[in-house]
């Protein structure tokens, strides 16, 4: 897998929050199918990174560049990313459709329809389409959070802490449903306090400490004592 | 933005409450302030005694009559009156609350009047007991008491120097007087001089008396010219002023009509600052705005939309609360297209202080507070008049309601409401660059803010 063309490549990323330092030079690719786990203490920059990679921030410095035949995309890397924030990012007083028909039109999906059906099969939430989102369930919005992410079919899929709120049997059906999504050639980049989840669920191990990449390697590598 | 917009309006529709109170609230407080700004005083409550018997009230001197009771009826014009069996029980009213002043008249205060006019000594005295629970009412009725009072003085005033002035004239021309039932003719000093200025002709220069009598001329015709002069002027000392009120701009905006636009723009403002701060606060506390800014909307598109949604929302409401309105308070309904155009310019105006202070907010509560916290100084500051402050703090309300688009929203609305000046020109314009510069900050606040 680690030979495969890379769908994302992030270059010397820098971030800075005045004068503290967010991320420091922090370089790594992930290729199509590739299931990766962002880990570090808290305030070691995991959601910075995300949001740098999402487009929702931009860097001081470095560049995030999606597979060689796009161009550099140092502030909006383009829809091929989908991003599910670790709060569900979501109108509580729009039902599970209307969301999901908010965003495909937002994201400028071609079939908004097919698109909002395709996501209403694929995460379960039929059931639930004309429900409003504040009515939900912790489990069912982070599912709704995924599928908004999934809209536009992209080929790199980021989440921060998505199973952050879930009961186990709420993050069972979800990593099974991720699982999915890296076997069908998504390339899934997620952060995660749960050292458990990052050594069953991840191909590759990310570690930030301090806005350093510090490891990047399999979880069998890993020197979890960190 | 379409597509924001109209998820914005499906959210309105469906909180119910919050468009309620978003409607209900500017609405009546608009209103309120607009009408209590314009209306007249309320009449103070008075406890009257007055121990002056029906038909002994007048105040007689030389052949001049003046009837107190007319001033009287002035002032209960001017007041609620609560009559008052005696001094104590009108006194007890005040106690109670159920007067905010009483007015004590004495049973003798006809009589002192006519004692002053005619000796000169004496100082006629009516008693105001004053409520000392509210400063503000107790100015009010005070001023309402003491206006009435002061005419009471004025039209004795008048009347006494007429009458000094008609004496004056019987002394200098002569005349016949009515004393004790008795009439009796007055020479005058004209008649006088005529006789002994006569007299001396017919002595001749060598009569001994002749020297003396010339004297006698000499004073009277000194006499004859200074009371000649003074009878006029004293008869003016009793109106010294007369008050040529003059308007600059020919027309002025009327009370009611100014109240209606107080109470549109007081309308406008509260709903396109809450509105505005607070739909863009709402993409914050429920976690969209990131993902929104994630390459789907530009910052820019973001403000545009919740500007756009504000006035939207805000500018046919008001339109209809003014038309309803216009209906007891005369606008001009032939300048409509200004109207639209001075309420739309405001409400864009205030948008953009909206989202400028939503930018601010995390979430909907604080943008919110915020917006409120902001639109009621600067409502009030801008009604202030800044004729009625010192120098110093004149100038910063006047630098504050400038900065801020209530002053100049009022006066378009003004003048579109009603066509008199000041023109609808400047405010437009200076609606228009407090709409770019607010934009401006509202996207730099987005920027600064959108890290944290």
């Amino acid at each position: 897998m680690g030979h495969a063309a890379a769908a994302l490549s992030v270059e010397s990323v820098r971030r800075r929050f005045g004068d503290r330092v967010a991320l420091q030079d922090v370089s790594f690719e992930l290729v199509p199918g590739e299931l990766v786990a962002l880990i570090g203490p808290n305030g070691a920059g995991k959601t910075t990174l995300l949001s740098i990679i999402a487009g929702a921030l931009s860097p001081n410095d470095g560049h995030v560049r999606l597979n060689p035949s796009q161009p550099t995309h140092p502030h909006h890397p383009g829809r091929s990313i989908g991003w599910v924030p670790q709060q569900p990012a979501l109108y509580s007083k729009l039902t599970v459709a209307e969301n999901l028909r908010l965003f495909a039109r937002l994201e400028r999906v071609e079939d908004v329809d097919a698109a909002v059906e395709r996501m209403l099969d694929q995460t379960d939430l039929r059931a639930r389409a004309a429900e409003q989102v504040g009515r939900l369930s912790g489990g069912n919005q982070q599912r709704v959070n995924v599928a908004i992410a999934l809209l536009s079919a992209p080929e790199i899929l980021l989440l921060d802490e998505p199973s952050a709120s879930l009961d186990p049997r709420q993050r069972a059906r979800l990593w099974e449903f991720i699982g999915q999504l890296a076997d069908e050639g998504t390339g899934v980049l997620y952060s995660t306090h749960d050292v458990l989840e990052a050594q069953h669920h991840a191909d590759r191990v990310l570690a930030l400490d301090h806005g350093r990449l510090v490891f990047s390697g399999s979880p069998a590598d890993m020197d979890w004592s960190f | 933005m379409f597509w924001l917009l109209l998820k914005d309006l499906r959210i309105l529709r469906r909180s119910p409450v919050l468009v309620g109170t978003l409607v209900l609230y500017p609405a009546i407080i608009g209103v309120l302030i607009g009408f209590a700004l314009s209306s007249p005083p309320g009449k103070p409550k008075v406890a009257i005694y007055s121990g002056v018997p029906t038909g002994h009230s007048v105040v007689a001197f030389g052949g001049e009559k003046l009837d107190v009771a007319t001033y009287a009826r002035d002032l209960y014009r001017s007041v609620t009156p609560i009559r008052a069996s005696s001094p104590a029980a009108a006194v007890a009213d005040v106690r109670s609350g159920r007067a905010l002043a009483a007015l004590i008249i004495p049973t003798d205060i006809v009589g002192q009047i006519q004692d002053l006019i005619r000796t000169g000594v004496g100082d006629p005295t009516v008693q105001i007991v004053l409520n000392d629970r509210n400063p503000l009412e107790r100015d009010l009725v005070q001023q309402a008491i003491q206006t009435r009072v002061d005419d009471v003085q004025a039209a004795i005033t008048r009347q006494v120097l007429k009458t000094v002035v008609g004496d004056l004239r019987l002394v200098l021309t002569g005349g016949t007087i009515n004393l004790l039932g008795h009439t009796l003719n007055l020479l005058g000093l004209e008649n006088t001089r005529t006789i002994v200025a006569s007299a001396v002709d017919s002595l001749g220069p060598k009569s001994q008396l002749t020297p003396a009598l010339q004297q006698v001329v000499k004073f009277a015709d000194l006499a004859i010219d200074g009371l000649a002069i003074a009878g006029p002027q004293i008869d003016q000392v009793g109106t010294p002023l007369t008050v040529d009120q003059t308007q600059l701009s020919g027309k002025t905006t009327p009370t009611a009509s100014y109240a209606v636009a107080i109470a549109a723009v007081v309308l406008l403002m509260f709903v396109t600052l809450l509105l505005a701060a607070g739909m863009l606060a709402l993409e914050r506390s429920e976690n969209a705005y990131r993902r929104l800014l994630s390459g789907m909307v530009r910052p820019d598109e973001l403000l545009t939309e919740k500007v756009l949604l504000a006035v939207v929302c805000a500018l046919p409401f008001t339109l209809v609360i003014s038309a309803v309105i216009s209906a007891f308070v005369p606008l001009d309904w032939g300048r409509v297209e200004l109207w639209v155009l001075a309420l739309a310019v405001a409400a864009l105006a205030f948008s953009a202080l909206g989202v400028a202070v939503g930018a601010l907010a995390r979430d909907v509560s604080v943008a919110s507070l915020l917006a409120f916290l902001i639109s009621l100084p600067v409502a009030f500051i801008a009604l202030v008049p800044s004729t009625v402050v010192s120098g110093g703090l004149a100038t910063v309300l006047n630098v504050i309601a400038f900065i801020f688009p209530f002053r100049p929203a009022l006066e378009a609305v003004a003048n579109a409401f009603t066509g008199v000046s000041p023109g609808i020109g400047l405010p437009l314009l200076h609606l228009l660059v407090q709409a770019v510069v607010f934009a401006v900050l509202a996207r730099l606040a987005l920027a600064r803010f959108a890290d944290r």
